[in-house]
């Protein structure tokens, strides 16, 4: 235990009692975020745009979903001085993407000082068994899941945030859809279960026991439930929220569409009043052409992003 | 009369302060609308973004009937964003504020997440023991018209301060289980 001074009165003298980078204040940062939209942008230009627009924060990196498909290749963390040219430019918090398990990546987006990073199933995986041990870090993780155990997996390793992986890059919200209406389910149902059914329920899953038990008496996740993958519209973002996602991600929505201030701007407010459909018809209206889209089933399973992480 | 609280719901840990306000059995409902104004004895401006309220504030208007809410003498607390809204001075920026408490507020004045950080601090009028404080990209107060109570200070910073019905914290009470700032509000502020 520390040793506890009194208050200093403003003599500027240096208390041990302040401690950083603890989970709470990386959950913290998490539920500041809650009721927002968080956008993707490749350049400081767009990162201005997407907070004049109302994002509460933005996803710094090189080349949107949509153009990582098409391109194909190797994905990788984007370029530092890229990263840094955007927090220079925005006050709201900024966050950029490691591979999956590419623990040098996130040490590195550290060290630039982003506030949250992505463990993205977007770029290329760099470990396929192992993901990145996020407790090692002073800056919050969020990460994608597509089930409550995945979720569960992820918070384990010390993710300060979950959302849905959805399916990036494609402007279809199925997937989404899918994976939010799936963890609120796992939810539901062990809130209801017995406590002498959730050791099971944790082998099941594959999830930590200890995080089960929590679940099941607090029927919601420990950290902020946001979603992500296929978001295209107001009512794209509106529908995962009524679904129970705490807030959303736009990646190729956006900067993909045919007015993206704009079109941000509607998200933005589409995601205040998730439940107010007078509201969503105003801000739906006029917003020029969305992403073009892909239907799921016309993808090879190697295409899929949403498989990635273990 | 028991008193109704409202929580301004745009974007950010509105729930956080909802659950305080239901911990001491405050009647509280969460506000989009000017409408929901109506019959509030006070409002509770949220951490979150503070450019992305700004925006919201204006996108729904809201900031007018806001200020007619407090030219009737509602209370109002702002933690973190929102003690930058109830400002009367933001350094270097001219984005807007509500100027309802005369302080100065550096906008994230410790610096990124990465200096984020948990304290205990010490506050006379909250007793002897100290509040656990949770800074997420916190503003720093760093300086206060003679109008205004200092509650909490540390290191050239205030952390609480008080002028009149307005009561703002530059931490998050919110994000912990201790309800004394909250109670103080309804309490000295209402």
């Amino acid at each position: 235990m520390k040793e506890k001074n009194k208050n200093s009165g403003g003599n500027g003298q240096i208390e041990d009692t302040v401690l950083k980078g603890t989970y709470k204040v990386k959950v913290g940062l998490a539920e500041m975020l809650k009721g927002g939209v968080i956008m993707d942008v490749v350049n400081a230009e767009q990162a201005k745009i997407a907070e004049d627009a109302g994002a509460c924060a933005v996803m710094a990196l090189e080349r949107v979903p949509a153009d990582i498909r098409r391109d194909g290749g190797v994905s990788r963390m984007s370029d530092p001085e890229m990263i840094l040219k955007i927090m220079a430019t925005v006050t709201i918090p900024v966050m950029a993407k490691a591979r999956i398990g590419h623990f040098v990546e996130a040490q590195i987006l550290e060290s630039l000082g982003v506030d949250f990073i992505d463990e993205s199933e977007v770029l290329t995986p760099a470990d396929e068994t192992n993901h990145i041990y996020k407790h090692d870090f002073k800056i919050p993780f969020v990460c994608g899941a597509t089930n409550l155990g995945e979720a569960l997996r992820r918070i384990g390793e010390g993710a300060a945030m979950i959302r849905t992986k959805g399916e990036a890059g494609t402007g279809n919200v199925v997937e989404a859809v899918r994976h939010i209406r799936t963890i609120v389910g796992h939810i539901k149902k062990l809130s209801v279960m017995g406590d002498d059914e959730l050791m099971t329920e944790a082998k099941t899953m594959g999830a930590p026991y200890e995080l089960i038990r929590w679940v099941a008496k607090n029927a919601r996740l420990p950290v902020p439930n946001f979603s992500a993958g296929g978001i295209a519209t107001p009512a794209d973002a509106a529908l995962v929220m009524q679904l129970g996602a705490e807030a959303v991600f736009v990646g190729s929505g956006i900067f993909k569409s045919g007015n993206p201030a704009k079109r941000a701007e509607a998200i933005v407010k589409a995601a205040t009043h998730f439940r107010d459909a007078k509201i969503l018809a105003e801000v739906s209206k006029g917003l020029g052409e969305a992403m073009v889209g892909i239907n799921i089933d016309t993808l090879n399973a190697n295409e899929l992003l949403a498989t990635r992480g273990w | 009369m028991s008193k109704k609280i409202g929580v301004l719901a745009l974007q950010g840990d509105f729930e956080a302060h909802q659950r305080m306000l239901n911990k001491l059995s405050i009647e509280n409902i969460a506000v989009r609308k000017a409408e929901q104004l109506e019959d509030l004895n006070g409002l509770i401006i949220p951490g979150g973004e503070s450019t992305t309220l700004i925006k919201l504030l204006h996108a729904f208007d809201l900031a007018d009937p806001i200020k007619e809410f407090y030219k009737m003498g509602k209370g109002f607390f702002g933690t973190c964003a929102g003690s930058i809204l109830l400002a009367k001075e933001i350094e270097n920026s001219d984005q807007f504020r509500f100027g309802f408490i005369d302080i100065t507020v550096e906008r994230n004045g410790y610096g990124r997440q990465v200096d984020s950080f948990e304290d205990d601090i010490h506050a006379k009028e909250f007793g002897k023991r100290p509040i656990h404080a949770i800074f997420i990209r916190a503003p720093k107060i760093t300086a206060c018209g003679k109008s205004v109570s200092v509650l909490a200070e540390k290191d050239n910073s205030i952390l609480i301060a008080k002028e009149k019905n307005v009561l703002v914290s530059t931490f998050h009470p919110e994000l912990t289980d201790d309800t004394r700032l909250h109670s103080y509000f309804i309490d000295k502020c209402i």
